[in-house]
């Protein structure tokens, strides 16, 4: 019996390992979405400089779209751009954007010098939609299916592999996938 | 050319450590003191090759020499001098370079100044052993000798942050710290090989256990010090992961100590003992891998990077692994012969163990919970410090409750009459100091005039055993004071250095208060009864930042005390802001002030805060290091003094 | 224009100092509660900092939200009900009592336990261990006297 209580640091150290060994695979900065297919909040924000129409909850319902977080202090965005200039001109599904905690006209100054890929665009100065979306950071992006739930969340910029072999599959599954109720 | 050489010593470093790990070994077994004899050599060539190794490491960011990738990475040539220095050690790859320099100097100090018995020889091979694996890590994981091509102009910079006095010895304490318990961990797995794990072995172990135990307390609050007067508002411990990654060690580590001066007395918990050693250094190699594979986030976290992570837990799994089971096999076999009461000075001792053992599991669960979960579920949570300010203070409220009483016991049988007789005066001056407490607290915090209580019944009983045991109201009372063991006064400045950390930090942590507003010149800020007047705010330029400079003039019911500097920094290199915030201090407690953003409309952000108590913890800090000094320094009998009526001889 | 220059740098960068004088609300209690509610959120962009500490933009905002609960009238918990519903149990600092989170609630209970039960079975096996120590023998002693 003494002998058994002698075994059990290094068989409490062994499951410890083998713990620690699986933590290696897990990156503990990433936070799953509470999103995930639950209705997008509701919201209505005012379109930014340049544009007149309002961008709200209701304009994500009916067909399938994304929407993604941008502001034009965030470098990562820059990166994003091009992806979402050619995305835009497939056509596949309109891109909403929101310009997130960005200063007045300075989204639209930046999306005059780099062309602008949204259907539309809400100004979220405050900060206070993005809270609702649970964004942690820009850009993200998220696919919205056509009952206005968000089915994916995409942290960090979107490449071209990202559009190709993830998020354009689904958006096509989406589109073509009958009426739920 | 300097690199090269570097790496070259550094590879050379770690064959000598392979030798000093094997030849040990060989020569125990095979009785051959040549064999020992040249373990000892490589043991100190080792330590030569890894100095060598740092030092051009170290030449190459003095001289700013940006093809060497680590210098490129972590410097810049507006960095002022003495921060280029200790920049080595301010990143990943040259930290562990400062950690395998420091294995190798207590290797080699081992060798040329240990005793030269077989379990010392075997101790050595272990951290030759060690010394191997970790070489192995930087060469093939971390290597700080890398070139870059071509060679930028300048580097990247280092962390405002890290550019300070204080966080630049923080490092080297904390590995002298962790390094030292790789010491007790070889002993105790050279001790177990060899089946003896007895008096002779603690009278050598101890001496490491309380060097490197003293080491990390200063290694700790150098870094709570650091935080408290950097960050800006006055935080000096925040549970965050790799602070926990210093703190179990050291836990274990106060265990272990204690544990061991009943092993060396009394014979006592031989197999506990063994065990503490091995977990405390584990303690140490698991912290490692929290700071530098990036399974936790952390504000401190150096690099997230798995590789590097499984190369740590190899290394986790071969000597904790070994070691624990060498314990499992070799452990049943160690009998202590020697019985002792309950009530005993080696029951006191036994319930320190087990607290401060419980303290530091509780802090291992909270702090790996988050993994453990999302490796279990994939879900994710935080345990942050409202967590551990919830489950931590009961266990340290139980240590301050019994640690005069078990201190004050005698050895194999104690008398908890003669104990109560010596402690109460103590007793009494807890209860008025903490109705006293209570009623200034009131009704901010109950429990934090209970913590005084317990805290100054903690140092007032070490203080009253000191003073009954030399009857310091007798004649030649000096005599009996200066004729004390060396162990003993050790472990009353300790005990008394631990009550005084306790109030610091009750004071500090559960007191304060604090007030956020906008100021212009000529406003004053009132705070926990002082009053603070801004003068003026002036610009000024750094050898690397730009700042903002505040003078108020600081006054307290209408007296005038001081004048104090607030400080905003810009780095431009970095993008970063710092505050340096102006603090005054004196026994009551610390007046904290900060300068922040600039409001065209309002004025200035002031923040300032009242913290009680704050310098108490930093001379705790100081007095529990100086009573481990002591008592590394060693015990050496006191002739009885030759003076007629005071010839009684001090018994340990 | 240095101070312009770091002014408007560090309305965008991560620096300026945490809880801002013109965040706070003007009811001493509500604000009281904010603050105690601040210190158990955390920022979910910072390593491991709680809101009220971090100088992070997102942290601003989650402040001035939180605020904004308090003053339409919601409970503490309905404050962290609402931020739970947006980032999940992460935003957390202390963990709710839940499924997942018994075993680390009651750890520290159980290991105080187990520590007690230890000492105890070991304080009875010394007891009953009171033999006279063996007396060393010669060689030991010599051995011991060696170390010296």
């Amino acid at each position: 019996m003494k002998r058994l209580v002698f075994l059990i640091p290094v068989l409490a150290f062994a499951v410890m390992a083998i713990w620690f060994a699986q933590g290696l695979d897990r990156d503990p900065r990433y936070i799953p979405s509470m999103l995930i297919n639950q209705p997008a909040p509701e919201f209505n924000l005012q379109p930014i400089d340049g544009r007149d129409e309002a961008f709200t909850s209701r304009d994500l319902k009916g067909e399938v779209s994304m929407v993604n977080i941008f502001g034009s202090w965030c470098a990562s965005c820059e990166i994003e751009h091009p992806v979402l200039m050619s995305i835009a001109r497939e056509g596949v599904a309109p891109i909403y954007g929101l310009d997130w905690k960005d200063r007045p006209g300075a989204g639209a100054q930046w999306l005059m010098a780099r062309g602008d890929p949204y259907a539309k665009i809400g100004d979220d100065a405050e900060g206070r939609v993005a809270i609702d979306f649970g964004v942690t950071g820009a850009p993200e992006t998220f696919v919205v299916d056509k009952e206005g739930r968000v089915r994916h969340k995409h942290v960090g910029p979107i490449s071209e592999d990202d559009w190709r072999n993830v998020l354009k599959p689904m958006i096509e599954d989406l589109k073509s996938a009958p009426p739920s109720y | 050319m300097t690199a090269e050489i570097g790496q070259i010593l550094l590879i050379f470093a770690g064959l000598a450590a392979l030798f000093q790990g094997v030849f040990p070994f060989l020569g125990a077994s095979l009785r051959d003191a040549a064999l020992m004899r040249a373990a000892r050599r490589a043991a100190v060539a080792q330590f030569a090759l890894v100095l060598g190794a740092f030092c051009a490491l170290a030449y190459a960011h003095a001289t700013s020499d940006f093809s060497v990738r680590n210098v490129f990475e972590n410097s810049h040539t507006a960095k002022p001098f003495i921060y280029k220095l200790t920049g080595v050690w301010g990143n990943h790859e040259g930290s562990m370079l400062l950690w395998s320099l420091i294995l190798a100097a207590f290797g080699a100090a081992a060798a040329l100044f240990g005793r030269q018995s077989a379990l010392a020889a075997r101790a050595l091979g272990v951290q030759g052993l060690i010394a191997v694996a970790f070489v192995a890590f930087i060469v093939f994981t971390s290597n700080p000798f890398l070139r870059l091509f071509p060679q930028p102009a300048d580097g990247q910079d280092l962390n405002p942050l890290l550019q300070d006095p204080g966080l630049a010895v923080h490092p080297p304490f904390l590995y002298l710290g962790y390094v030292g318990f790789s010491m007790t961990f070889a002993f105790a797995v050279a001790g177990l090989i060899s089946g003896r794990i007895d008096e002779a072995w603690a009278r050598e172990t101890r001496p490491w256990a309380i060097a490197a135990w003293v080491f990390l307390t200063i290694g700790i609050a150098l870094g709570s010090w650091w935080a408290y007067y950097e960050l800006g508002w006055g935080g000096f411990w925040a549970w965050d992961p790799v602070e926990n990654a210093s703190f179990m060690p050291w836990l274990a580590g106060t265990a272990l100590i204690h544990s061991i001066r009943a092993l060396e007395v009394r014979g006592a918990f031989r197999a506990w003992t063994a065990l503490l050693a091995i977990l405390s250094f584990s303690l140490s190699l698991i912290g490692t891998f929290l700071v530098r594979s990036g399974v936790l986030t952390s504000v401190h976290a150096f690099a997230t990077d798995p590789a590097r992570g499984l190369f740590i837990l190899f290394i986790l799994g071969g000597f904790i692994g070994g070691a624990l089971a060498l314990f499992a096999v070799r452990g049943p076999n160690l009998r202590s012969s020697t019985g002792f009461e309950p009530v005993s000075r080696e029951g006191g001792l036994l319930a320190n163990n087990m607290i401060m053992v419980a303290a530091c599991a509780t802090v291992f669960i909270g702090t790996f919970y988050p993994l453990f979960i999302d490796v279990a579920t994939g879900e994710r949570l935080s345990v942050g410090a409202p967590y551990f300010n919830a489950v931590f203070p009961p266990f340290m409220a139980a240590a301050l409750a019994i640690l005069s009483p078990a201190a004050s016991l005698a050895w194999k049988k104690g008398s908890v009459k003669d104990a109560m007789r010596r402690l109460a005066p103590a007793a009494a001056t807890a209860a008025a100091i903490a109705t006293l407490a209570a009623w200034f607290a009131w009704p901010k915090s109950v429990a934090a005039a209970l913590g005084i209580g317990l805290a100054v019944w903690a140092g007032a009983g070490a203080i009253s055993d000191l003073a009954v045991r030399v009857r310091l109201f007798e004649r030649y009372a000096g005599a009996r004071l200066a004729n004390l063991p060396r162990s003993y006064v050790a472990m009353i400045i300790g005990h008394v250095g631990f009550a005084i950390v306790a109030i610091g930090v009750i004071g500090a942590g559960a007191l304060k208060s604090e007030t956020i507003v906008y100021a212009r010149e000529g406003d004053t800020v009132s705070v926990g009864g002082f009053d603070a007047r801004l003068l003026s705010v002036t610009e000024a330029r750094g050898p690397n930042y730009e700042s903002e400079i505040s003078a108020f003039e600081v006054s307290r019911g209408g007296k005038l005390l001081s004048t104090l500097h607030a400080e905003r920094r810009f780095y431009p290199v970095r993008g970063m802001q710092t505050t340096e915030a102006a603090i005054a201090s004196d026994l009551t407690g610390d007046l904290y002030l900060t300068i922040g953003d600039y409001n065209v409309e309002r004025g200035w952000v002031v923040r300032a805060w009242r913290h009680p108590l704050t310098i108490w913890m930093w001379i705790g800090a100081g007095l529990i290091a100086l009573g481990g000094t002591i008592g590394v320094i060693g015990e050496r009998r006191r002739a009885p003094v030759r003076r007629a009526g005071a010839a009684e001889a001090i018994s340990a | 224009m240095r101070r312009l220059l770091i002014s408007v740098l560090s309305t965008v960068s991560w620096a300026a100092l945490a809880v801002q004088p013109d965040e706070r609300l003007a009811d001493p209690a509500l604000e009281a509660r904010a603050r105690e509610i601040s210190r158990e959120i955390r920022c979910v962009v910072c390593q491991s900092e709680n809101i009220d500490d971090s100088n992070a933009p997102l942290a601003r905002d989650l402040r001035l939200l939180v605020r904004e609960r308090l003053a339409a009238g919601d409970s503490n918990e309905a404050v962290l009900d609402y931020l739970v519903a947006r980032y999940g149990d992460y935003v957390l600092l202390k963990p709710r009592l839940k499924m997942n989170t018994i075993m680390l609630w009651v750890a520290p209970l159980f290991v105080a336990a187990a520590a007690a039960a230890g000492a105890l079975l070991a304080l009875r096996g010394a007891k009953n261990r009171n033999l006279p120590a063996p007396a060393l023998t010669e060689e030991e002693r010599d051995a011991l006297k060696r170390l010296d």
